[in-house]
């Protein structure tokens, strides 16, 4: 039986996949990243292996994609994040249009055509506002673990106008709301629309299509997937696995070179 | 005598000087903004008053500016932060045409006429890269306290690269270049290249012509003033001591007695 895998490295989050030759997912695991990068993949790769019982040998092919792709020294390869997201996101959901990967710190906007081929998109490359830290911002503001941000803002009535822009002066703002009386669920609420509304003008850019699939480490924030869904007025496709769709993808890469070493068909795939 | 007092109350700190008639410097204090304005802004006045060796009822005009002046209702009247600096800076540098006032969240620059009246000015506060918080973030990444920054930063033999487009995407910088063996002073050193780099550009954008006079905390660096000299090819006026953080308040204290002077010649008009 071979196996291929991918390895995601996020700038705060490391992801492994691994596949069989049916394209199920047989492994997976997640780490932080941390400072050593390189150990970070190895380590998500390893216990990917554990996860799914596949002695190391059996993998024939791994591809590594995410920020820190060129990282991963066990890797055959490399592919972009940006394709290898759009490539598991619609394996996951073929209807997908447009993808939004919410990340620790970058969030992209996708258009893939219903080949899943890519047509435009667009990143925060500049600014780390409308991105995973924002929330991370906040939580350490309020001293809340970040698991507890979304089910906190959830219970918010009244949304709290955040003008902040800067993921550094977030903190000081949402404090200085506290100190102004403000509920923390309201504060966090707001800390949730203020994300949505930089993500959807992002989304705009390469333009909205349904279905649109929510990719990225912040998918397991509920308020943050209804916010989406309230500001889009649809329901936007997550599911247990969208933390993985990066190494999904790159997974659904590997599988391809390994079918494709045997009998040779160009897939060029991995140009976008 | 008539004593006047200007009180600045900045995004980080709070200033508040006292002056005689002579426009001369009696007493000055600082306080920690926080989120209670009103009590920071009160504190230090009352601080400088005190400094000052004098009695509340001896000042008989405040003045107050910065981000904070209508908020705390502190003050017979209020003035902008740019009209505040120009004063404080043209009393000590009658030539200077170029301000340059870096505070803990804002980075602005203004042009003067010859009559110091500000002609153009350009501000930052939405990013924190270009502001002060870039440098504490930069120096938090390493595990050094603000108050370190400067010690630190004066052993530094070349500058390390740093992009400073985000002052969170510079966590990932930092961390990079300490694993690749870069010595943290090079890396201050590198936040402070990148920051002036940063400002030069606002600095342009008024269409800058020397005399240059800086101000702001981030000016107690004697690294700072040296890279900036560095990239304006011009000498550049700096306040002594830490009268670069006081050069607002000192312009606020002597606007007021200006305004002292000519309520006094109005008062004598209708005397006569």
């Amino acid at each position: 039986m071979a196996y291929a895998a991918g390895v995601d490295v996020g700038s705060t989050q490391t992801k492994a996949v691994l596949i069989d030759e049916a394209r199920r997912i047989v492994g997976r695991s997640l780490t932080d990243t941390g400072a050593n990068v390189m150990r970070a993949a190895e380590t998500a790769f390893h216990e990917a292996l554990s996860d799914g019982g596949v002695p190391e040998e059996e993998v024939e092919f791994v591809v590594g994609t995410g920020y820190g792709r060129y990282k991963v020294t066990f890797g055959n390869t490399q592919v972009t994040e940006i394709s290898c997201h759009a490539r598991g996101a619609v394996h996951m959901f073929p209807n997908t249009r447009t993808v939004l990967d919410m990340g620790g710190q970058d969030t992209k906007a996708i258009r893939v055509q219903p080949s899943g081929e890519i047509v435009d998109f667009c990143m925060n490359d500049k600014c780390a506002a409308g991105t995973g830290r924002f929330l991370g911002a906040a939580a350490v503001a309020l001293e809340l673990p970040l698991a507890e941000l979304g089910p906190t803002a959830l219970r918010g009535e009244r949304a709290v106008k955040i003008s902040t822009t800067c993921t550094v002066f977030a903190e000081s703002e949402v404090l200085s709301w506290l100190g102004k009386g403000k509920k923390i669920e309201d504060i966090l609420l707001g800390v949730h629309e203020s994300i949505g509304a930089r993500s959807i003008g992002l989304l705009r850019r390469v333009g909205i299509e349904s279905e649109v699939t929510f990719t990225g480490g912040v998918t397991k924030n509920r308020a943050m997937v209804e916010t989406l869904n309230k500001r889009l007025g649809l329901q936007v496709n997550v599911s247990d696995e969208s933390h993985y769709l990066g190494a999904l993808g790159a997974a659904l890469f590997a599988l391809d070179r390994i079918v494709g070493a045997r009998a040779p068909v160009p897939t060029g795939r991995e140009t976008a | 005598m008539s004593h006047t007092a200007g009180v600045d109350i900045g995004s980080t700190y709070t200033k508040a000087v006292v002056v005689n008639e002579d426009g001369t410097m009696l007493g000055r204090a600082m306080e920690l903004t926080g989120f209670k304005l009103t009590q920071a802004a009160e504190r230090a006045l009352a601080a400088a008053i005190e400094a000052a060796g004098l009695a509340r009822d001896r000042i008989a005009y405040v003045v107050a500016t910065g981000f904070g002046r209508h908020q705390t209702g502190i003050g017979d009247a209020a003035v902008t932060d740019l009209t505040a600096a120009a004063r404080g800076a043209t009393h000590v540098f009658p030539n200077t045409r170029t301000i340059l006032d870096v505070g803990g969240q804002t980075m602005k620059a203004s042009r003067l006429g010859a009559d110091a009246k500000v002609q153009s000015f350009r501000l930052n506060d939405k990013c924190a890269a270009g502001t002060g918080a870039f440098l504490e973030k930069t120096a938090r990444y390493m595990g050094y306290r603000t108050d370190e920054i400067g010690p630190l930063v004066a052993t530094s033999k070349a500058p390390v690269t740093i992009s400073g487009v985000c002052a969170v995407f510079a966590e990932s910088e930092v961390i990079n270049q300490l694993s690749e063996g870069a010595a943290p002073a090079d890396i201050m050193h590198g936040a402070f290249v990148s920051l002036v780099d940063r400002s030069v550009q606002l600095m342009k954008r008024v269409r800058m012509e020397p005399e240059f006079t800086l101000v702001g905390g981030i000016l107690r660096f004697e690294r700072m003033i040296q890279v900036m000299q560095n990239a304006l090819g011009a000498r550049v006026n700096v306040l002594p001591g830490d009268m670069v953080q006081y050069t607002s308040a000192f312009g606020a204290a002597l606007l007021g007695q200006r305004r002292l002077l000519r309520l006094a010649a109005e008062e004598a008009a209708h005397g006569a």
